[in-house]
């Protein structure tokens, strides 16, 4: 049966009929469409913003005047640069935070990726005592903002160095802490550690799960003892998961902004973040983008290593398997110490600060911890000029009172924004898997992923002082806290989508099309509703970092929108620890509230979405 | 009723092409299925029809519709196409009751709620599912999920059917029952169907016509009797038919005017109206065509058994010649034999078919 190729016979390019053809075969494809909708919204908000300050770092701008009364406005030029690699002030400006930045990286990515992996090996492999309750809280830090613990330090160790109250330990010993305790490198090292350690422990403990016990069985019948099943096969397993966790906590850690900045700041220890702030403060603009694109530059390189190292395999992967058997580990006379170890570390990783940070809220005076000068005056008080500036307690503040109301509406908007936009993003990528456009899409809406938080504040600034395109400036503005916080989320929330469609078989949406069915009743019948579940966890996640955000939108922040984290970071460097305190507490129980209400009402899904990303 | 053309389909996936080039004509009402190995551009086809795929080229025309074609630039989206389609998954809504899976898109349509309710009623008494309206798809087992899937399709009630391998996912027996109920539901809708497997039992029960496809090529657009009886190329022959079609191949001789094929221990007399043009034949013949006997006969060939197996209505059975040329028989009944005795087989020369070994097509029709 010969039959011949026949040539397609096209009608030409130009003509009406193909064009009129071309109109109703992309008409044909709702998600192209949509996919580039969605690509030139992301390239807007993600690229454009990084051109900006490439573009503005090598030309001058007005502030640079102070330097330069005879340069050009908008000309080129390498002063930036010079400023921060060459010149004099660059041991000051780039040199020192960067090895105060990296440093801390380090030891904090080490000690909570460390601290991270035993406590999920402890709690999903072995047998434990408390499981259920353990694993249950060892993830709270995750939802509370990564500095709570530095304003509880704070309150522990504060010294007479930089005058105001003092610290309990101070109080309660008559001795001051070293510098070196109080301030600095040190307590910046132990206060992110005990937070990041739950990122660890969530990645690595969704990675353990999936580690089938037959593999490391089979290792035993080769005759491996149990140490080396545990290095030739186990952690080998885990490579992947272990790498992401890594370069995960480590650039978080180098645009972390809210610990260095109350711990480092008051003594001028900068990082590379509060380095930042503080050149964005001092209007030196151009060195605030530079240092920003440095951040940039070294996040992407961690990133291509890990990547490089781990091999093709995405760095996040998780490896999805069913029906396999997991086997406890007995731990045989180290049961109890183990537990009792856990509950300890959970203990003052956790509960501790909570209760410092409560004392704190309840004591008169700034820096007498005694049991009688205690008072609700900062939860229920109606003001006193006496007390702290006649500030009045949480209940009556109308500055609280209206961040709190901010918070929580940049949490939901933010939330709500994000779930769209991973839908659609998820939408447009999964139905037109293997395109470029997919490809693409995928990639940029990743983007995010690698600016350090810091330095998209930065960007963001650049770019929206002034007017942009058709959005009017929006410095100062509630939406450009929605929009940075959108921005940030959407490499998570996008994967949820992602992952939420990929599990919608194609079949069920080309039969409601066959049947008539047009594409957005397809999508408000079918999608949606089918997606809902799979993107909660997503939602979750981008209300609780709404709501804990410092580092992303500190540069953002001004009286108009003002949130509950910047307020607390106010009433703090105005040495106002009770209302600080007393805020922080109200943070963090809304945002346990809110993870616990959702848990309840998705039956138990909430932050378990979580351990795949 | 209205017919289905498809006039020089053609679909590549990248360099990968789907379907090389694709003439089909489905007269109105009747019942075609596409039938061919993994693979072989099938589904393509049907979902091409749907508008689920995009042609590179070629004319498709949905009784006076012309639905696509790329000459004249003509695309309508598949919503638009007014069709009924069955996905080997069924596809139904997860999140949605028995009763709004089939009414939803009814109600879209924009139909009386009259209309909607009693088109609803008619097919779930159809299918025998009213007691199941206000299920959940995972509360119904797989035989009645595929029963909403159909009565989704009565609802619709669309002039042209198409269907994917609908009942691959159900088990033996519920399948034979199933396919009893497709038949009825193309009946009572007086549909031109097209139907998609690579069963050929449900392909030579269900259809009135066959097409046959490999790589993207038709190889044959017959009856289901004829696609068996008259298959026009080795690969039809080969790919119908269980157990498989025997083989042979062999050498033309002529002893006298009289044309045979040698194939080493067996002879084949050719029919007379053949007159190979090549030195080398290839002639196929049905396994259950094959006659045997448990005695010697005049000019019939000694062969030994390598396996017996009996299916209860029938038995299939694996001989060898003494030159190890192996055939495999198909007899009615339970036969009970044993591995190694003889038997007496005769191939009957008016049932075999004979084949070009070049260009595989069958010689005589």
């Amino acid at each position: 049966m010969a039959i011949a190729q026949t040539e397609i016979a096209k009608p030409p390019v130009f003509s009406g009929r193909n064009l009129y053809y071309q109109y109703y075969r992309l008409r044909n494809r709702p998600e192209l469409i949509l996919g580039v909708i969605c690509l030139i919204v992301l390239a807007v908000l993600v690229l454009i913003p990084l051109f900006e300050i490439i573009y503005d770092s090598l030309t001058y701008q007005s502030y640079d005047l102070a330097y330069r009364p005879d340069a050009e406005v908008g000309a080129f030029t390498l002063f930036h640069l010079e400023r921060i690699f060459t010149g004099p002030l660059s041991y000051a400006l780039l040199i020192k935070p960067l090895m105060n930045s990296v440093g801390i990286g380090v030891c904090v990515t080490v000690l909570g990726v460390g601290v991270g992996t035993g406590l999920a090996w402890l709690l999903v492999r072995t047998n434990i005592h408390g499981k259920g309750i353990f694993s249950a809280l060892v993830v709270i830090p995750y939802m509370m903002p990564s500095w709570v613990l530095a304003l509880a330090w704070l309150s522990l160790f504060k010294n007479d160095r930089i005058g105001g109250s003092e610290g309990m330990f101070t109080s309660f010993f008559g001795v001051q802490p070293p510098d070196w305790v109080s301030y600095g490198f040190f307590p910046i090292v132990i206060c992110l550690s005990l937070h990041y350690y739950a990122y660890g422990y969530l990645l690595m403990s969704g990675a353990l799960a999936t580690v089938d016990s037959e593999l490391e069985e089979a290792g035993a019948i080769c005759g491996m003892n149990r140490r080396q099943r545990l290095w030739r096969i186990t952690l080998p397993l885990l490579m992947p998961a272990l790498g992401s966790a890594i370069v995960l906590t480590f650039i978080r850690i180098l645009g972390t902004f809210g610990t260095p900045a109350l711990l480092g700041l008051p003594v001028r220890f900068f990082t590379f973040s509060t380095q930042i702030y503080a050149s964005l403060n001092a209007r030196n603009n151009g060195d605030a983008y530079v240092l920003a694109l440095v951040l940039i530059v070294m996040a992407i390189t961690f990133i291509w290593v890990n990547n490089r190292i781990i091999g093709i395999r995405k760095s996040y992967v998780t490896v999805t398997g069913k029906g396999f058997r997991q086997n406890e580990i007995g731990l045989g006379v180290w049961r109890w110490p183990a537990t009792i170890a856990v509950a300890f570390f959970i203990t003052i990783s956790v509960v501790l600060p909570m209760l410092i940070l409560l004392w704190e809220s309840l004591i008169i005076t700034p820096g007498v911890y005694s049991l009688e000068g205690l008072t609700s005056h900062f939860w229920l008080g109606e003001g006193d000029p006496d007390i702290a500036y006649g500030e009045p307690g949480i209940v009556h503040s109308p500055g609280i009172l209206t961040a709190l109301w901010n918070s929580c509406k940049l949490g939901v908007i933010a939330a709500v924004l994000n779930g769209l936009m991973g839908l659609l993003i998820g939408y447009a990528a999964v139905r037109g898997r293997g395109t470029l456009l997919s490809k693409w899409l995928e990639g940029v809406s990743f983007a995010p992923y690698i600016f350090p938080s810091i330095a998209l504040g930065a960007i963001y600034i650049g770019m929206f002082s002034t007017p942009f395109g058709p959005l009017p400036a929006l410095y100062g503005t509630f939406s450009i806290l929605v929009l940075i916080t959108v921005v940030k989320n959407l490499p998570f929330t996008s994967r949820t989508g992602i992952a939420a469609m990929m599990q919608i078989d194609k079949s069920l949406e080309e039969t409601a099309r066959v049947q008539g069915i047009g594409w957005f009743r397809r999508m408000t019948q079918i999608i949606i509703p089918m997606s809902t579940s799979g993107l909660i966890s997503g939602m979750l996640l981008t209300f609780i970092t709404a709501m804990r955000e410092l580092s992303l939108i500190i540069l953002l922040l001004s009286p108009t929108n003002m949130v509950l984290t910047g307020l607390i970071f106010n009433y703090n460097e105005q040495d106002m620890t009770q209302h600080s305190g007393a805020v922080t507490l109200l943070l963090v129980m809304i945002i346990i509230g809110v993870n616990l209400f959702v848990l309840v009402l998705s039956g138990g899904k909430g932050l378990s979405g979580l351990k795949s990303g | 009723m209205e017919k289905i053309e498809l006039r020089g389909v053609q679909k590549s996936y990248g360099k990968e092409p789907a379907v090389r080039h694709l003439d089909l004509s489905i007269d109105p009402g009747s019942f075609l299925t596409i039938l061919g190995p993994s693979g072989c551009g099938k589904t393509t086809t049907l979902r091409t029809i749907a508008g689920l795929e995009e042609p590179d080229a070629g004319e498709i025309q949905l009784g006076d519709r012309v639905v696509f074609s790329r000459e004249k630039g003509i695309i309508v989206p598949p919503e638009h196409r007014k069709l009924g389609l069955i996905f080997q998954s069924y596809a139904l809504w997860p999140h949605m009751t028995v009763e709004r899976n089939i009414t939803l898109a009814l109600k879209e349509q924009k139909l009386s709620a009259r209309e909607v309710s009693s088109r609803l009623e008619s097919a779930l008494e159809k299918v025998r599912l009213t007691a199941f309206r206000n299920r959940y798809p995972s509360e119904l087992s797989g035989g009645q999920q595929q029963r909403v899937a159909v009565a989704r399709l009565i609802a619709l009630r669309s002039q042209f059917l198409l269907m994917d391998e609908p009942l691959s996912n159900l088990d033996a027996k519920l399948r034979t029952e199933m396919r009893t109920e497709l038949k009825r539901l193309h009946r009572d809708l007086e549909a031109t169907t097209v139907y998609v497997t690579h069963d050929q039992i449900e392909a030579l029960t269900l259809s009135d016509m066959v097409v046959v496809m490999n790589d993207g090529l038709v190889m044959q657009q017959a009856t289901p009797y004829d696609i068996y009886h008259h298959p026009s190329n080795l690969f039809v022959a080969e790919f119908i038919g269980d157990p498989q079609i025997n083989r042979f191949s062999g050498n033309v001789i002529n002893e006298g005017g009289i044309m045979s094929l040698d194939c080493g221990d067996l002879k084949i007399t050719l029919p007379p109206e053949l007159t190979p043009k090549t030195n080398t034949l290839i002639a196929t013949a049905r396994p259950e065509s094959i006659r045997i006997s448990e005695v010697a006969n005049e000019g019939w060939e000694r062969v030994t058994l390598d396996s017996v197996q009996p299916t209860g209505a029938s038995t299939i059975l694996q001989v060898r010649s003494k030159n190890n040329i192996s055939m495999r028989l198909l007899q009615p009944g339970f036969m009970r034999k044993e591995v190694g005795d003889h038997l007496w087989v005769n191939l009957d020369s008016t049932a075999l078919d004979f084949f070009d070994p070049e260009s595989e097509q069958n010689l005589i029709n």
